[in-house]
């Protein structure tokens, strides 16, 4: 390592680290969610429902709470969407359905959702209570390909209607980006594993782990082996930067990064630079810079090539990241790396600006010095890892599976959902929604109810 | 400045507010804090003759909440005083003494036995109190024994009663009367023929808390069981507003002077009470669910809205709505409303929508070139206010009278003529 860059773990008191990443939004107290709750007001046609990709029906979820009926409350969050309590932690709300409330107009201030979501879903898991029945067996198998949120949404809601499912996952663990993917501080006490465990007890799933798909088994060999096969594989490569050698020891992958801090069991032994530049607009750059702060970093910069109007990220995670000292620099971009001994040492960073549509450079760039410099700026599909075949089902201008509304895609009894697909929001929720829509549409071409051929390409 | 004093069958105080006969008026310590916060005066807690009731040792309270825990509904089974007669004597000497100005009324509940009401009340007399309440009214307890209000459910008992305590007494007599009866009249005009000089109404109703579903047994539960209490508090307003309305609009007992109680909360309650009629009102529940402090927004409250309407004093509105309280046959049936709704203001929460179209006339449409709106269609709309009831945002949903045209509803003229029912063709009894 050079000598000039100051990585190192331990940069924080033992009891520092697990303050730093407890909950960053407490639970509600019972006295807290019944106060809450009350102040839903039960709308018609709720807007808040609309705007929840799953649509749970919330007023009736909070109804619910009100009542001391916590297991109905439950009910209507997971017949929706079975990841509920990790949804209700790492939702940007903001923009879904705290957003739509009506209490944003009157009063600025929206029914607390996601945390009354929680209130519910957390008690229902720690009393581990089954909620949902499977259907008379239905003879049919299904293989799902990844074993994130769309993936294992798709086998429980499978599995309920009836059928059997396998699930390959090539982790060691389930649970995709919300296991791996997610800040730290979002999902806390293994909430993401006990989900999981809680919704495999439905039973009918058998889970592959290690496996990988293109890799362990084909694509081929499910379509062979199952009825029907669902692919939820996520996506494998972190995008370039474009830089030269930007494969080079200082620059970090911040998908990576954060795998290795959500599976950490001392995050002491995390190491971390002193001066730490982020570059990228979305939920990745965020988690990252706040939780290499939250590490010890002592300066953290984060880079983004527009303003805020255009990040990914939603105004809270922007706020949570400036409140945490990370200074977010906007109409920035790195124009090369600063090299020493091989090792990155600093970016040059130029400033940015919209001219009639287009982003250009304005201004003389600038040194910033770093220790670490992080790339969060996206992922892309590695179709042919896959399977030949899935090259065939690629919208190429994505570069991602291309789907129709009922997530099927062009090859017969292939469907396919999350962050894998053209469709895909980048959230856990529209990945559950994703498995949801392709299981009940699988069941209802394999019960004969309608064709198989997907979208068509041209 | 307005002139707050008030006058009740002779009774003065400095206002109107006076702590109703209850626990914030047991004892001397309460009601000395009660003077120093600015109460116009106090019925004493009711004294009965030796020796003393006594209470349960469990819970005597009961309440029905809302969300946030807010007291809505309130009961209690607590008996009269329990302490000895000569006690609360002392203390009501002592206090009156120390606070001449305030209105220190007793609530009295005896046995129809002569020589306890001769003594009885010759000693309450002699403490210098200013009135005497007869306790006709509470519900529980007391009740088994035939009395409160089991002579309260009986006008000739009223009656006897109200003479035996006019016989022995100098002190203007107020006789408080219980809910717990179909009709308030009969035994408002039992107290008046017995020589009450005021009425006090309404006290507790009839209630059961609630049930605790893992004991089985209603609330408030003493080991086991449970007892039917005295409902009161906030949500028990409309009834007694009813009853203080009926007294003061019916010509046989219109004029007798009313002390309200019921739920009173703020001094707008108090106002409502008063332009029924009420000369002043008792207020037990908020006080002890807030504390004695709530009466400076009684007093405050009520004089900047007199002065704000231009109310010199209490008898400037005292009994102002009570013409307006009428049966349902003369209402005008050719005033025309329709419910609308201000868009600015609209939240889109679609209440009205909901509750109209599922409970009633179909008459608001969700929305508007496929677009989330709300609006209400006049030639379906019968004016029946639920959509404003429901409306969690003030003043964006009114009810507009329809003045000129005719209504799109029954596409009949409107017309500025008086119609009622006592004239309506539908009415077969209708007089010609």
């Amino acid at each position: 390592m050079s000598e000039q860059r100051d990585v190192a773990g331990n940069r924080l008191p033992a009891h520092q680290y697990e303050e730093n990443f407890t909950d960053i939004k407490p639970p509600l107290t019972a006295h807290q969610a019944v106060v809450e709750s009350d102040r839903c007001y039960f709308c018609f046609d709720a807007p808040c429902t609309v705007a929840c990709p799953t649509h749970i029906d919330i007023p009736s979820f909070i109804y619910k709470i009100r009542s001391g009926n916590l297991t109905g409350s439950a009910r209507n969050i997971l017949a929706e969407n079975i990841f509920g309590a990790s949804c209700a932690r790492v939702c940007p709300v903001e923009d879904l359905c705290e957003g739509a409330c009506v209490r944003n107009t009157a009063e600025d201030k929206p029914v607390a959702i996601g945390l009354l979501q929680r209130h519910a879903t957390d008690a229902l898991l720690t009393s581990g209570k089954p909620l949902f029945d499977r259907a008379s067996a239905s003879g049919k198998r299904v293989a799902v390909a990844g074993g994130g949120p769309a993936g294992l949404a798709c086998a429980h809601r499978l599995a309920m209607l009836g059928h059997d499912v396998t699930v390959y996952e090539a982790r060691l663990k389930l649970g995709g980006l919300n296991e791996h993917g997610i800040a730290r501080y979002k999902l806390t006490n293994d909430i993401a594993q006990r989900e999981i465990d809680w919704l495999l007890s439905i039973g009918g799933i058998s889970v592959r782990l290690g496996q990988r798909v293109g890799v362990d088994v084909s694509l081929s060999d499910l379509r062979r082996n199952f009825d029907a096969v669902f692919l939820s594989v996520g996506l494998g490569d972190v995008n370039a930067l474009g830089l030269a050698d930007e494969n080079i020891p200082g620059v970090y992958d911040a998908v990576r990064y954060i795998e290795t801090l959500r599976q950490s069991a001392d995050l002491s032994t995390l190491h971390v630079g002193r001066r730490v530049v982020v570059i990228g607009g979305g939920m990745t750059a965020i988690d990252i810079a706040v939780q290499v702060r939250k590490l010890g970093a002592d300066e953290v910069t984060l880079l983004y090539r527009r303003g805020p109007e255009h990040m990914g990220a939603s105004d809270y995670e922007r706020e949570l990241a400036q409140s945490h000292g990370v200074n977010v620099r906007f109409w920035s971009r790195p124009r090369r790396l600063l090299l020493s001994d091989g090792e990155a040492s600093g970016v040059e960073v130029e400033r940015t600006a919209l001219v009639g549509g287009k982003l250009v450079a304005s201004g003389e760039p600038q040194r910033l010095a770093c220790d670490m410099l992080f790339k969060a700026i996206g992922q892309t599909l590695v179709p042919d890892a896959l399977d030949a075949a899935a090259r065939d089902i690629l919208d190429t201008r994505a570069g991602k599976l291309a789907v129709d509304d009922n997530r099927r895609t062009s090859l017969a009894g292939v469907w396919a959902g999350g962050d894998c697909i053209a469709l895909s929001k980048d959230l856990t929720v529209a990945a559950v929604q994703d498995g949801k829509l392709a299981a009940i549409d699988i069941d209802r071409v394999l019960r004969g109810a309608g064709d198989s051929s997907g979208v068509q390409h041209g | 400045m307005v002139d707050l004093s008030c006058n009740i069958a002779g009774i003065r105080s400095p206002n109107p507010f006076w702590l109703a006969s209850a626990p914030p008026t047991d004892k001397e310590v309460n009601v000395v804090r009660a003077f120093a916060a600015g109460w116009g005066g106090v019925v004493w807690k009711t004294l009965g003759d030796d020796p003393p009731v006594v209470n349960v040792n469990g819970p005597r309270y009961g309440a029905w909440w809302s969300g946030d825990r807010r007291v809505m509904g309130f009961n209690n089974i607590e008996l009269i005083s329990d302490r000895a007669f000569d006690t609360n004597i002392a203390e009501i000497t002592r206090v009156k003494a120390a606070w001449p100005d305030r209105a220190m009324v007793v609530s009295v509940m005896f046995p129809l036995d002569e020589t306890v009401w001769k003594t009885r009340l010759a000693q309450i007399e002699a403490s210098g109190a200013d009135g005497i309440e007869i306790n006709l009214g509470c519900p529980h307890g007391m009740s088994e024994r035939g009395m409160g209000s089991a002579m309260g459910q009986q006008p000739d008992l009223i009656e006897q009663v109200t003479r035996l305590a006019k016989a022995h007494t100098r002190l203007p007599v107020i006789v408080k009367l219980t809910p717990n009866v179909t009709n308030i009249l009969p035994a408002a005009l039992a107290a008046k023929r017995g020589g009450a000089d005021a009425v006090s109404l309404i006290n507790t109703i009839n209630s059961i808390m609630s049930v605790d579903l893992d004991q089985m047994a209603p609330e408030p539960t003493i080991d086991g069981k449970g007892s039917h209490g005295g409902y009161c508090g906030q949500a028990v307003k409309p009834i007694a507003l009813h009853m203080v309305g009926e007294i003061g609009r019916h010509g046989d007992t219109r004029g007798l002077p009313v002390s309200a109680i019921g739920g009173i909360t703020n001094w707008r309650d108090a106002a409502e009470f008063m332009a029924l009629g009420a000369c002043g009102v008792q207020v037990c529940t908020a006080a002890m669910v807030y504390g004695f402090k709530i009466v400076d927004d009684l007093i405050e409250g009520l004089a900047e809205w007199m002065e704000s309407k231009g109310y010199a004093r209490l008898d400037d509105f005292i009994g102002l709505a009570v013409p307006k309280l009428t049966d349902w046959k003369n209402l005008n049936l050719n005033y025309v409303t329709k419910a609308h709704i201000d868009q600015d203001l609209c939240i889109q929460c679609g209440r009205c929508y909901i509750a109209c179209e599922d409970t009633s006339h179909q008459a608001i449409s969700a929305s508007r070139n496929g677009e989330r709106h709300f609006e209400v269609k006049d030639d379906e709309c019968v004016g029946c206010n639920l959509c404003v009831e429901v409306c969690p945002v003030e003043n964006c949903l009114t009810m507009v009278q329809l003045e000129q045209g005719s209504d799109p509803r029954t596409g009949r003229a409107i017309s500025h003529e008086h119609a009622d029912w006592t004239t309506h063709p539908n009415n077969v009894l209708a007089s010609t």
